[in-house]
């Protein structure tokens, strides 16, 4: 066990983990940030994406120790309001099914966004292709991500 | 206007006191249910809430809470089900909170999350309760006004008397009609009147998803809870043998590391488990008990049999060539006619065991005291597991309380609730309120699979090249996969169904469309097939035989309506030019009735960059009423995205007993750049009551794709998974 600060959401939090716990389970079961998800605990779902300064990575798999005195975004600190364009456009465009891998998306496509501010078809499909929905929203995501970078 | 006779009595209303937190007990904020961010006119915050009956709350600003019996698993029940309430009820679905209420047997029904059935049973007692409010709203404003209930109109939640010009709220007069009478009977609205109904209504938790509310099982917290993890034996046909759990013990954060055995002493069907002893190791956060789920060593020893995918392709290959099985249904005289046949036409068709791979993995929260339990979590079958818990904690139904929670998926996985089971023994045995939570691997190796099956048909033509004949024989390990009522069944003089069930001691389970999710694709590749040897269009020969089922329908129990399932043909080919080539792009159709709703589709293929991609789905759907049209055309969506994913790349297979696939890396999901590029749905209009979406869309999209894979690349596809060798 060890102490380590933690910059969430700007703000900062200490927690004493063993330093090799994922960033997701300090956001869980710590920080009480449930809004970042579990789904397959070796990154090749996407359920866990945060971001980590502007880019996406996967919580699941990112030990706290390889983090500290960096500034994480979770779906929670994503917007103030919940009024990002990502979360608006995806409420518009009513993408969610059972909603669970949703948040992964909507950070990813942050961090997409970020760098690409108006990506083409074959940008999203490329950069949104290592989260998974089960419930196969797919189009709605894509259509969502279209529709926020219009409106950003 | 249809007057419905009430099936409630006064009693069962007025057991309801205590269904009226179940947001607020499960520690969830419940406002802003159904309200956009920002939009104006919204009823304030209520002082005090009144009952009017088990489904809508009314508060004294006039804010409704409306509860959604059913569990949610992502069939969107929890804004279609409040909708068809709010509808009846006349209010303003602004206005409207929507909370999911607990299992509650003495006021709703059927609350399970299964077979496409919610909207289909619930129709008419949702329908039923807002009609029943408002009746009960009116007689108390007509109270008030001392005016004649006949006198009054309502719109979106104010009652007003012409005559006078005088209008009450529902807010202002719910107090009061919390005392009257539940009327006998109550007018329901003509179809026509519908406002809410039919039009497009956005999830109610919309707002929550994107912002990471705490909404799932998994995000259940409780102050003192402990984390609990099973391990499961690596290999179907195994069980512990012995285990040192010192290791473990002394690990940091770690409480204990107990030996559970979950089966009740009667069990349920949806008490299935492959593995009824495990070892649960318990602690105080996540990532400390998933290390030392590492440490425990475990010895594992040979049970039963074990069992690998070679055996079982032969197993299923040996029963549907062999005499045996069960015929569920002969038409004349289908060898005879298979005797005199000028050609016969064979094929099988096979596909492989399917995990669900919900993306929120098993879990539930369970705190079992001496005379009390407390369950919070996923599940499709809540009064079920009431059932199983109190066979398994020893309780009378009284003492066991379930909450549902939002489902990150159910696909089937969530009706078989041994998690629960689980949750609630470690519970018991430690103490303490746990939460169990399965590793993605735990999830995926312990079972209750969709069934691996197989099946062969085989058409009589003579000379003319006429179908006189059709079999059809289904095997499945370890549920045959037959319809034996189902088309082209009514359509022939000469027709035998078979089934042949082999057993094995990998658990299967209701997937997604349960049997149908095969025999549908393989049943429609298969017609694809007989249309092209007799020299047909694909959708004329179809509609050939439902002319003949229309005009003079073979034997008594058909399980179909012809003319809408044709209807559904019908308009997908006019929708989506069928006949009409397209350069560059193949296609291919498909059509299945299932879970009472009829549907068909075209699927479009493209060649982008050398591979073949499904540029388009063209989807027909006959539902009856369209409840809520944005949640319709999602499930469609989600229905084709599932089926085509499942039958392109997606398979568990086993080697000694031992799943080959355990995680994402090894079990492939369909993924954005391989979905389909666009998907538009038709909806057939009637008047006839709604039927569900939830499995439908999901069987025929597999034929469709395994027929257009034919006319790009000019192979039949007979073994799934299509895209992997």
């Amino acid at each position: 066990m060890a102490q380590y600060t933690l910059k969430v959401n700007n703000q900062e939090f200490k927690v004493d983990v063993a330093e090799d716990t994922p960033i997701l389970w300090v956001l869980r079961d710590h920080l009480q940030l449930v809004g970042t998800k579990f789904g397959c605990g070796m990154a090749m779902c996407g359920a866990c994406t945060v971001l980590l300064g502007d880019t996406a990575v996967r919580s699941c798999s990112m030990p706290i120790s390889s983090v500290e005195g960096q500034a994480i975004t979770t779906i929670e600190g994503l917007s103030e309001k919940g009024d990002h364009p990502l979360q608006l456009a995806w409420q518009e465009v009513d993408v969610p099914q059972c909603g669970y891998c949703q948040a992964g998306q909507i950070m990813n496509a942050a961090s997409l966004l970020r760098k690409i501010p108006n990506p083409t078809d074959e940008q999203i499909e490329a950069s949104m292709n290592g989260n998974i929905c089960r419930c196969g929203t797919y189009l709605r995501i894509k259509e969502a991500i279209k529709q926020a970078a219009q409106s950003a | 206007m249809t007057l419905i006779k009430t099936k409630y009595n006064r009693r069962s209303f007025l057991k309801v006191s205590g269904a009226a937190g179940g947001g607020l007990l499960l520690g969830f904020s419940w406002l802003n249910g159904c309200m956009p961010a920002g939009e104006s006119g919204i009823a304030s915050i209520p002082n005090e809430w009144f009952e009017i009956n088990g489904f809508i709350k009314i508060g004294d600003t006039g804010l409704v809470t409306i509860f959604s019996p059913n569990p949610e698993i992502g069939q969107n029940v929890k804004t279609s089900m409040p909708l068809i309430v709010a509808e009846e009820l006349d209010v303003d679905w602004k206005n409207v909170v929507v909370e999911q209420a607990p299992l509650n047997t003495d006021i709703f029904q059927r609350q399970i999350a299964g077979g496409s059935q919610s909207i289909r049973h619930g129709w008419k007692a949702l329908r039923m309760a807002g009609a029943t409010g408002k009746r009960m709203l009116m007689e108390a404003a007509a109270q008030k006004l001392s005016v004649p209930v006949s006198e009054l109109t309502v719109s979106q939640g104010v009652i007003s008397h012409q005559a006078s010009g005088k209008s009450l709220s529902y807010g202002e007069v719910a107090s009061l009609a919390a005392t009257m009478e539940v009327p006998e009977e109550v007018e329901l609205k003509d179809n026509k009147d519908f406002k809410l109904i039919g039009t497009k209504v956005k999830n109610v938790d919309g707002q929550k998803i994107v912002t990471g509310q705490p909404l799932f099982g998994l995000d259940y917290q409780r102050e003192g809870m402990l984390i609990a993890m099973i391990i499961h034996a690596p290999a179907f046909g195994m069980k512990i043998k012995s285990f040192d759990a010192t290791e473990a013990k002394a690990m940091p954060g770690i409480k204990d590391v107990i030996t559970v055995n979950t089966w009740p002493d009667e069990p349920q069907w949806s008490d299935l488990s492959a593995f009824r002893e495990l070892i649960a190791v318990v602690g105080d956060t996540t990532w400390q008990v998933l290390k030392a789920k590492k440490a425990v060593k475990v010895e594992w020893e040979v049970d039963t049999a074990l069992e690998s995918t070679a055996d079982h392709i032969e197993r299923l290959k040996k029963a549907v060539e062999s005499d045996q099985g069960n015929v569920a249904r002969v038409d004349g005289d289908p060898d005879k006619a298979f005797a005199e046949a000028d050609e016969i036409i064979e094929s099988s068709f096979t596909a492989p065991f399917l995990a669900h791979n919900t993306m929120e993995p098993m879990n539930f929260f369970a705190h079992v005291t001496d005379t009390k339990a407390e369950l919070v979590g996923p599940i499709q079958t809540p009064e079920y597991l009431e059932h199983s818990l109190a066979s398994l904690l020893g309780m009378s139904h009284e003492q066991i309380d379930i909450k549902m929670t939002r489902m990150g998926g159910g696909f089937g996985r969530r009706l078989y609730g041994n998690f629960a089971n689980e949750a609630a023994v470690i519970s018991q045995l430690m103490k303490a309120p746990i939460k169990l939570i399965y590793t993605r691997e735990d999830d995926m190796t312990q079972g209750a699979y969709r069934p691996a099956y197989r099946v062969k048909y085989r058409a009589a033509l003579d000379a003319d090249k006429n179908m006189t004949a059709f079999e059809v024989k289904a095997a499945g390990v370890d549920d045959p996969p037959l319809f034996a009522n189902r088309y082209p069944a009514g359509t022939l003089a000469h027709y035998k169904a078979t089934e042949v069930k082999v057993d094995s001691n990998i658990t299967t389970a209701a997937w997604r469309a349960p049997r149908s999710n095969f025999i549908a694709g393989a049943e429609q590749a298969f017609l694809d097939e007989v249309a092209e040897k007799v020299g047909k269009d694909p959708i004329d020969f179809r509609l050939e035989l439902f002319d003949k089922a229309m005009a003079n329908p073979v034997g008594e129990k058909n399980d179909y309506d012809a003319e809408r399932y044709a209807g559904v043909i019908k308009l997908v080919k006019e929708r989506s030019n069928w006949g009409v080539e397209t350069p560059g792009i193949k296609r291919g159709m498909a059509a299945y009735y299932c879970h009472n709703s009829y549907v068909a589709q075209v699927v479009d293929l493209a060649e982008l960059d050398g591979e073949w991609r499904v540029k388009k789905v063209w989807c027909a759907v006959d539902c009856g009423i369209v409840v809520n049209r944005e949640g319709a055309v999602n499930m469609m969506e989600g229905g084709i995205v599932d089926g085509l994913g499942h039958a392109m790349f997606s398979q568990m297979t086993f080697k000694d007993g031992k799943p080959d696939q355990s995680n994402f890396h090894n079990y492939q999901l369909i993924r954005q750049e391989q979905a389909p590029l666009e998907i538009e749905t038709f909806f057939v209009e009637n008047n006839i009551d709604p039927t569900g979406l939830g499995e439908p869309p999901l069987p025929p999209v597999i034929g469709a794709l395994a027929n257009a894979l034919y006319q790009a690349t000019g192979k039949r596809y007979y073994d799934q998974p299509f895209l992997v060798s």
